[in-house]
């Protein structure tokens, strides 16, 4: 529980980047507790694809999603190299899947930029910019809010207010 | 002074207050006018003296102003200034009760207002103006009518005759108040004594109008070996204390239990919780451990598999060990009965005799908190509809005082609560009757435990009239889910005229459900055990098609609805035909389902871990366990599925 969810820090500038398909992504490093590999997941009835389902973390029933299928990327394959990155966010516990995780990056507020509007074929409402490393681009992820989001129920939706025990 | 903060004392406060008024109100209860005690007095007076001072330090004006009278009128009955009758006894009780309210509405942060109890304060002030008589009840406790002065001094070696002064002790506690006071001049110190000799003394005030042959007889087994003195007491006021030396062990005979202060402390359950939840992964660590092992040679790795088997046994025990924290006698629950039918009993105009057995039972807390209300409802219907008047048993030849026996045990990894009378029993007739009536299915045929059963049907009530006690027609089948929510049962056995016994049966924690194991394509799921009525390989002419949707099979001269959890659950692969699957037939809320599988796999305890805290509920699933190789399996809600899957069928 390294990542206290409610310490959102606006200044944070570190970023866990991970790849999808041939795209480099980053997360809030704050909201990520740990990083394991894909494993034996127990589907649930009644879901959308992209909950994969529930897996066992150390005792704690925890849902997993697969964010290549949620963000709509046709391959999506198990194999050795798959990795769960393990978030923590509003006291909750949700494992996402990714193809790989590459490192942490540190970012300043001149290297982030705003996200370009793609017309309506993107979904880009989950994304707050795009980090610029060099020749190397980060697609930064909003992750909150892409768990908040109606179809993911993840978190409860609304002003952030979270009802839980 | 002024920097600290009092509120956090409040809970703990609050809390002892409430343990306070528990004490009181048992001991008012307890308190039998004809023969004072002054211990159970003294008890009182103290939980009163207690809750003023905390209410006076915390500035709960108005709850110190009220426990004050109280502790003024009680501190005159310790003192034998007054006389204790039963109108007594009942309005300490209504204080009890509304000090209760006044706390209650000062822990949750109302204003307290004073305003609420002044009848009953006008009333203490009045019952203490007009005290002030000290009738010959109270003298009689002073100076007792005649009674014994035992000294008991064994030899050394009175142990070796086999004999045992406690049971000694006990006898003469039986035979009337008994004062108990232990001489230790002769105890060695602890270097030089001899456990296996008898190094106490005992001197015993025995009141009470007993025989000297009686308590000769007492001593008959152990005259030999012990110096005995037996003079009748001198019914002088204040008996002079024998000696400083002389230490006071057994103060007074029945209520002598410690209140266990020093033996306990106050945990937060949420601790609790957390360490449960973590000897849990333990378990689940160490079986996955065992399970890579088997793999290993035994003869190269005996080291390690000797490790990992005491590993095993470590982690059961500790699993016990920590599950047995949250475990609370059952007299949590039973200790509010005697009140409950102390009232019941005078508005109904019946003798009532409440005998508990079992009361130190442990079970889950959480078990505790939740069967309180469907006990209470057993008990109340025991004693409207159960019991008869004095008048009707005497008639029928019965003692005019009706016993209900509240009576706890453990049985395998359950515990059975049963709650019983000797009243006028169930009658055969007249719950067909009733049940044809409010058009419940029922025929002459039916076994007497199905008959017992139809009490359990919704909307159910067999009382001629409703009555403000029970009998509003939400009844036994409430009580009845109640315990199924539980995972537990309930079965009813009676006899007319001769009483009725409910007995229900519980799981000893929430946390542990006893579960079977069914597999459906790759995935494995778990179902209440109490809710399997049976499981079948049905044969191909057992299934029928009804009106090209629905499929029933027919299980004996039932059509019982048929569900694929492989559709309804839309597991991917291919759907065997029913007659090639295993059926298991569920059971909730009196509709039967035949769920089909693909295998049943075995039987098993699972722990139950929460879906909803990471993830949300799922229709269908009440939660879910980790099996032995770390995988997760959902928990079945079969009562959901039936209630789903019904109304599917039925639209």
């Amino acid at each position: 529980m390294n990542a206290s969810a409610e310490a959102v820090n606006a200044e944070s500038s570190e970023f866990l980047t991970f790849t999808l398909g041939a795209e480099e992504y980053g997360v809030d490093i704050l909201k990520v507790q740990e990083i394991r590999r894909y494993d034996t997941v127990t589907r649930i009835p009644d879901t959308p694809d992209f909950i994969k389902g529930v897996v066992n973390l150390r005792g704690t029933i925890v849902p997993v999603i697969d964010l290549r299928q949620k963000l709509k990327f046709e391959r999506a394959e198990y194999d050795a190299f798959t990795v769960m990155i393990i978030l923590n966010i509003a006291k909750r516990v949700v494992g996402m899947v990714v193809d790989s995780v590459s490192d942490v990056m540190q970012l300043s507020a001149e290297q982030i930029r705003p996200a370009p509007e793609f017309g309506a074929s993107v979904d880009t409402r989950f994304i707050t910019g795009l980090g610029a490393i060099d020749d190397r681009m980060l697609i930064l992820v909003d992750i909150e809010k892409l768990l908040r989001s109606p179809d993911m129920a993840l978190l409860p939706a609304a002003d952030g207010s979270v009802t839980q025990h | 002074m002024a920097s600290i903060d009092l509120s956090r004392f409040h809970r703990t406060f609050f809390e002892e207050s409430f343990e306070g008024l528990d004490v009181m109100e048992a001991s008012l209860l307890a308190l039998d006018p004809e023969q004072v005690d002054s211990e159970t007095i003294n008890g009182i007076f103290r939980a009163a003296h207690s809750i003023k001072g905390g209410a006076g330090t915390f500035g709960f004006e108005a709850i110190a102003g009220f426990t004050h009278l109280l502790e003024t009128l009680l501190d005159e009955m310790r003192a034998g200034k007054r006389a204790i009758t039963a109108p007594d006894i009942e309005l300490l009780l209504r204080a009890v009760d509304a000090l209760r309210g006044l706390l209650a509405t000062a822990r949750d942060g109302g204003a307290v207002d004073p305003g609420t109890v002044e009848p009953l304060r006008a009333e203490l002030a009045q019952c203490l103006a007009g005290g002030g008589v000290v009738p010959q009840a109270a003298e009689r406790d002073e100076v007792p009518a005649s009674g014994w002065r035992i000294r008991f001094a064994p030899k050394p070696e009175l142990f070796a005759s086999g004999n045992d002064p406690l049971l000694i002790l006990r006898e003469l506690q039986q035979l009337g108040d008994a004062t108990i006071v232990c001489d230790v001049d002769a105890l060695p110190s602890f270097g030089e004594l001899d456990p296996e000799s008898c190094h106490l003394a005992w001197t015993i005030e025995l009141r009470g109008e007993i025989s000297r042959a009686a308590v000769a007889d007492v001593f008959a087994w152990v005259e030999d070996d012990c110096d005995l003195s037996i003079a009748a007491l001198t019914p002088t006021p204040a008996q002079p204390q024998s000696g400083s030396k002389v230490e006071s062990i057994v103060a007074s005979a029945p209520r002598a239990e410690p209140r266990g202060d020093s033996a306990s402390i106050r945990v937060a359950t949420a601790k609790i919780d957390a360490l449960i939840n973590l000897v849990g992964e333990l378990v689940i660590t160490q079986a996955m451990l065992q399970q890579l092992a088997s793999h290993l040679d035994p003869v190269h790795n005996e080291a390690l598999l000797q490790g990992l088997s005491q590993l095993d046994r470590n982690t059961r025990v500790l699993q016990e060990a920590v599950m047995s924290t949250r475990m609370l006698p059952v007299d949590a629950v039973f200790s509010r009965f005697p009140r409950v039918v102390h009232d019941l009993a005078g508005k109904l105009g019946k003798q009532v005799r409440l005998q508990l057995v079992g009361e130190g039972t442990e079970l889950d807390k959480s078990v505790i908190e939740k069967i309180s209300d469907p006990l209470t409802h057993l008990v109340r219907n025991s004693l409207d509809h159960g019991l008869e008047s004095p008048d009707e048993r005497a008639a029928a030849g019965k003692d005019g005082c009706g016993t209900v026996t509240l009576k706890a045990s453990h049985q395998g990894g359950h515990i059975v609560i049963e709650v019983a009378d000797d009243g006028r029993g169930l009658s055969r007739g007249k719950l067909l009757a009733k049940a044809s009536e409010k058009g419940i299915a029922c025929n002459e045929q039916m076994s007497d435990a199905e008959v017992w059963q139809l009490i359990f049907a919704p909307g159910f009530s067999t009382a001629a009239q409703v009555t403000d006690v029970s009998g509003r027609g939400v009844g036994m089948d409430v009580v009845k889910k109640n315990i199924q929510a539980l995972g537990g049962s309930v079965e009813l056995a009676s006899r007319e005229g001769a009483g009725t016994r409910v007995t229900i049966r519980l799981p000893l924690t929430l946390a542990i459900l006893d579960g079977m194991s069914v597999a459906v394509g790759d995935d494995i799921y778990i179902l209440p055990l109490s809710a399997v009525v049976e499981s079948l390989q049905p044969q191909p002419e057992q299934i029928r098609r009804v009106a090209g949707e629905g499929t029933v099979v027919r299980v004996r001269n039932e059509y019982v609805p048929l569900l694929p959890v492989k559709d309804w659950f839309r597991v991917p692969g291919a759907s065997r035909p029913p007659h090639e699957s295993i059926l298991v037939l569920v059971e909730a809320d009196g509709h039967k389902l035949a769920l089909q599988v693909d295998e049943l796999v075995g039987q098993q305890q699972v722990v139950i871990k929460s879906l909803e805290a990471n993830y949300k509920r799922v229709a269908g699933i009440s939660g879910a366990t980790i099996l032995g190789d770390g995988r997760v399996a959902l928990i079945l809600d079969i009562a959901e599925i039936v209630r789903l899957a019904t109304r599917a069928l039925a639209a």
